[in-house]
């Protein structure tokens, strides 16, 4: 729902990583995106070129990294990909797991030329 | 060439919302971040837990909305400071607007700040305020199949407040079926059921409010010393 926003952000970020390396234009733009947070790429992706137009990103790719929603066990140190949302630790029965990741959502690296 | 970058989206709000958090702590002050659907009732608990704590608490209260001012208007004749946030539109409240608010609200006067957030599961779940508790109302009508629906906002939540028990029996609402849900995705939630029409449940809510609000101002205490 934000994702106009998010999008701007996005922008901000890979826009003055551009102008820091005196980028002629941007090709391609990875985003580490985490599983739990409720951010939708499509969107993003469909503000993209409205954010960049004119700009040196006008153009480049966005290459969504799904991260998936991981979780420790508190008991036995079993990690676990978390499905349903589930914290319950698949080995020892325990529900008192960390979310360990999933909420991601970083601008990770920009190729640019 | 590649260039490494490994900046948050929400970088530049963690960061103000950081500041807001010191800004809460310097002034013992116990912020709490509200969330939930439009029509769950949050305006309606703020206004039930205002009653329930005149007298034991010094609260003020932020009003997130995306246009009006109606809930800003009922709380203020609860005769506590309250600051108005238009949103203009945005769907969640952010760390500036509450620090752009905080010029209006005298913290060292006030012991609790309940954040009214904007009416909704998604976009208020990323975005945090510097608050000290989060929490979250669920209501009756809207199903016990919501957490596994809208996950971060109820996994990230110290406390969940569910709502309208006066309508329970109405639908299919399956309160043991929510509890196992939720506790199964965020083992550490507290979850009260309350009623704000009928007032059942909600000492035990503003009992347990009141105890994390005195716990924050004797860290304070100790802090300082
Ligand atoms: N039946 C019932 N209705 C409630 C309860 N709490 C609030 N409401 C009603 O739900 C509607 C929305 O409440 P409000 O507090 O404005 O919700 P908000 O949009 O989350 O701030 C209002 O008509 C309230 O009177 C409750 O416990 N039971
Ligand atoms: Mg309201
Ligand atoms: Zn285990």
């Amino acid at each position: 729902m934000h994702e106009l926003g998010v999008t701007e952000s996005i922008a901000g970020i890979v826009l003055r990583h551009a102008r820091m390396n005196g980028a002629k234009r941007v090709l391609k733009v990875n985003i580490k995106l985490g599983e739990l947070t409720g951010i939708v790429d499509h969107y993003v992706a469909f503000y993209w070129d409205m954010v960049t137009k004119d700009t040196v990103a006008e153009g480049a790719e966005l290459n969504f990294i799904k991260v998936p929603t991981m979780a420790r066990c508190a008991r036995c140190e079993e990690d676990f990909h978390i499905q349903e949302y589930d914290l319950t630790c698949p080995r020892c029965g325990e529900i008192a797991s960390d979310i360990v990741s999933g909420r991601e959502f970083l601008v990770e690296s920009i190729e640019i030329e | 060439m590649d260039i490494e970058v490994l900046e948050g989206v929400f970088d530049a709000n963690e960061k103000i919302a950081r500041e807001n958090e010191e800004l809460f702590r310097s002034r013992g002050v116990l912020a709490v971040n509200l969330m939930a659907s439009p029509g769950a009732g949050k305006t309606s608990l703020v206004i039930r837990t205002l009653e329930l704590l005149r007298g034991k608490l010094r609260i003020g209260v932020i009003e997130g909305d995306i246009a009006s001012s109606v809930d800003a208007e009922k709380v203020k004749s609860q005769g506590v400071p309250v600051v108005q946030i238009n949103t203009g539109g945005v769907c969640h409240l952010d760390a500036a607007m509450i620090r752009q608010a905080l010029d209006h609200l005298d913290l060292a006067a006030l012991d609790l700040v309940i954040i009214e957030n904007v009416g909704n599961l998604v976009c208020p779940a990323e975005f945090k305020l510097g608050e000290g508790l989060r929490a979250m109302i669920l209501s009756v009508p809207e199903g016990h199949d919501k957490p596994l629906k809208y996950p971060l906002m109820f996994s990230d939540s110290q406390v969940l407040v569910v709502n309208k028990t006066d309508l329970l029996g109405m639908g299919d609402f399956d309160m043991d079926e929510l509890r196992s849900t939720v506790l199964r995705m965020n083992p550490r939630v507290a979850i009260f059921e309350v009623s704000c029409r009928t007032g059942e449940g909600l000492q035990d809510w503003a009992d347990w409010l009141e105890e994390r609000a005195r716990e924050n101002l004797k860290g304070v205490d100790e802090g300082s010393t």
